[in-house]
């Protein structure tokens, strides 16, 4: 299962779920920080079982990131609130496993993820402004942060707290430290929310969309910013964005997903240059790109992302495939698409042929790109 | 901060002389405007079968012959350094701050208010207390456990207790209850406290219902905001996450509401304290009303108005401490 990874026996990886997942081994050689199986978060509505993640598995090593994307839901966000154990309601069904450092998640207490929320690994959101609570200093809620999981006095705190502010990049600490959230730019703001989250040396960060509430300008400070410290901590980054060129700049691998589940997932290199579902063809197709000729449109993906309490049979794309009919037999609407082996670490879930979706890269969706 | 603590302050001032002068043209402006002469507007404020001369002498003192401006600064004149009656056979003076004379009783209108108010702040006082404490926690219990059995029961019975009306509710205790007298604080707190609980629960039982459905209200919301997610992504108890991150901005909107509440019932809780016969502001008002005796109905109207800014400046200042976002805008 853990593909990913485990490059020596990809014959072992047909269909997600239905494989016994090698978690000893992922445990074991230390080899993956952080291993999801199987992950599943329905939540039980009035109207319906909403399948909001339905069966996601991937691996991640430490100081490796991972770039997770699709449309607004299909699922990216419901993804990572399920690995910090944040999902609060009730009606939150959550299966499959979560396999951090070697210990599992979802069968853990509620207190020892709590523990290991912010500690072990931390999160950033999309908007910082309202992620940040507009009645205590920024420094208070850094030093809160660290005050959770260390037991060290508030002065040792407050100086951990400057520093950490110092680090990524807020001029002044010092003064700005005593400031409100609302004193600060949208920039500063998600600067201090990296500096919240990294105040105790996480390994694992996982970025909602960090980028999407910011100006273009202040979006590749803050990418830097991130793919800077990652370096210096070694941690490992789980980034979450509907934005292909924020992942293109910062993932070593990208996970595609499409009404909550994996499409299409390998290096960052190969789904981006041997994009194997047409899917990924839509989103490469709807990204703007500077050395495109002007004159040129971008190709959206035509129609709206489907509920996800009647999720359409067989391949979940379908409605909005233009090739929904190439495959033989009516197939694309009756069976659901496993993820198969494209080659080295790359898998996709298409009943497509592996020539028929060569063709159609090559002859029609390349040339437009 | 202390510039906009001095704001605040300038601008309760000033409200003060608006609410002075509204106050004074209701009592002197509107009756004239109705076509009322002075001599029956000065009849008001004599007993019954008045004799010619003692309504002169009022208009005199009270000065309604004078142009209105000029009245009006007595007015104010009177409440700051207090005025003197010194037309008629018996000249007197009123008292700074002299919110009034009668001339029916004559008697000076503000040691009477002087002598109720603490009964109304007891009153006021202990039914706040209890109707807060009770109110906040029911209401975040319920929040908390939204849905739940316990949440379903409170909040029905919260909603019985704001439909019932105070002199229903008062009623049924006194039957089953029986009353006591207002003893001062001073003389026997203990026999104060006693004597009082039965209004305070009372009045609290109207107050906490609303206030419990307003903060249960408030908490569903916050702890949807997204700083709750954060505060929980911190790894923070769930404990302090409710408290120190979710009340905390739950709570900002009733602090405005209670001001009003609290000042609205210094004003006077007329029907408990005539359900429970205590000598109030509320009772004195109505006194006023049933004599006819106009300076004490101005009286407790411009002294309720007065609560009311008063506590309104307490709540700007209160906002401030809260929410940085308001004294540093």
């Amino acid at each position: 299962m853990s593909e990913v990874s485990k490059k020596d026996t990809p014959a072992a990886d047909v269909a997600e779920g239905t494989v016994p997942a090698p978690r000893d081994a992922s445990a074991a050689d230390g080899k993956e920080f952080l291993s999801v199986r199987n992950l599943q978060v329905h939540f039980d509505t009035d109207d319906g079982l909403v399948r909001s993640v339905d069966g996601v598995s991937f691996d991640l090593k430490a100081g490796q990131t991972l770039g997770i994307v699709g449309e607004s839901g299909s699922g990216k966000s419901v993804t990572s609130l399920g690995i910090m154990g944040l999902h609060t309601s009730e009606r939150a069904r959550i299966s499959g496993e979560i396999w951090l450092d070697g210990e599992e998640l979802i069968g853990a207490g509620a207190e020892r993820v709590r523990k290991l929320r912010g500690q072990k690994m931390a999160m950033i959101f999309q908007d910082p402004l309202s992620a940040l609570h507009p009645y205590y200093s920024i420094g208070a809620q850094i030093v809160e942060a660290h005050r959770v999981h260390n037991k060290v006095d508030k002065k040792a705190a407050k100086k951990r707290a400057i520093e950490m502010l110092d680090r990524v990049g807020i001029p002044e600490p010092h003064r700005r430290y005593e400031d409100y959230p609302h004193q600060f730019s949208g920039g500063m703001r998600q600067r201090a929310m990296i500096a919240m989250a990294l105040v105790n040396n996480p390994q694992l960060l996982i970025a909602d969309e960090p980028t999407t509430a910011l100006d273009v300008t202040v979006q590749a400070q803050i990418l830097d910013l991130i793919r800077d410290l990652q370096k210096e901590f070694g941690s490992a980054v789980v980034m979450i964005t509907h934005d292909l060129g924020v992942v293109a700049e910062i993932a070593d691998n990208l996970l595609v997903m499409y009404a909550g589940r994996c499409i299409e997932r390998g290096s960052a290199e190969k789904v981006f240059y041997e994009p194997q579902h047409p899917y990924t063809w839509g989103l490469l197709g709807s990204m703007p790109r500077i050395d495109r000729e002007q004159t040129e449109r971008l190709i959206p993906v035509k129609g709206s992302p489907p509920s996800l309490i009647n999720v359409p049979s067989g391949c979940a794309f379908h409605p909005r495939c233009p090739y929904a009919d190439v495959p033989a037999d009516n197939i694309t609407r009756t069976e659901r698409p496993e993820l198969q082996l494209v080659s080295d670490g790359h898998y996709s879930a298409c009943h497509m042929s592996r020539e028929q979706r060569d063709r159609i890269w090559t002859e029609e969706i390349a040339p437009k790109l | 901060m202390a510039a906009y603590i001095i704001r605040r302050v300038f601008a309760a001032v000033l409200l003060l002389l608006v609410v002075s002068a509204v106050t004074f043209a209701i009592f002197f402006l509107v009756p004239r405007l109705g076509g009322q002469t002075l001599d029956s507007m000065a009849a008001q404020y004599v007993g019954k079968s008045p004799d010619p001369d003692v309504i002169a002498a009022v208009k005199k003192n009270l000065g309604l012959d004078q142009p209105l401006y000029l009245q009006y600064w007595e007015f104010v004149k009177g409440i700051v350094v207090g005025a003197d009656y010194t037309f008629g056979p018996d000249p007197v003076t009123c008292n700074a701050p002299c919110f009034g004379y009668s001339f029916k009783t004559h008697t000076e209108i503000w040691p009477q208010i002087v002598d109720r108010i603490p009964v109304t702040l007891s009153l006021a006082a202990g039914a706040a207390v209890l109707w807060v404490v009770s109110g906040v926690a029911i209401g975040v219990l319920s929040a908390l456990k939204r849905g739940s059995v316990f949440d379903r029961i409170s909040m029905g019975v919260a909603l019985a207790g704001v439909s019932l009306p105070m002199f229903f509710t008062g009623l049924v205790v006194l039957a089953l209850f029986g009353n006591g007298e207002y003893v001062p604080f001073a003389d026997n707190p203990v026999e104060w406290a006693a004597n009082l609980v039965l209004p305070w629960c009372t009045l609290a039982l109207l107050y906490s219902a609303l206030y419990a459905r307003l903060t249960r209200a408030g908490m569903l919301e916050t702890m949807g905001e997204d700083y709750i997610r954060t505060a929980r992504a911190k790894g923070l108890r769930e404990r302090k996450v409710v408290v120190k991150h979710g009340l905390r901005s739950a709570l900002t909107p009733l602090v405005t509401i209670f001001g009003m509440d609290f000042a609205l019932l210094l004003g006077g809780a007329v029907i408990t304290e005539t359900v429970f016969s205590f000598q109030g502001m509320g009772q004195f008002a109505i006194k006023g009303v049933t004599e006819a005796d106009l300076p004490k109905v101005m009286g407790v109207t411009l002294v309720a108005a007065f609560f009311i800014v008063i506590c309104n400046l307490l709540v700007d200042l209160v906002y401030a401490a809260i929410d940085p976002r308001v004294r540093l805008s």
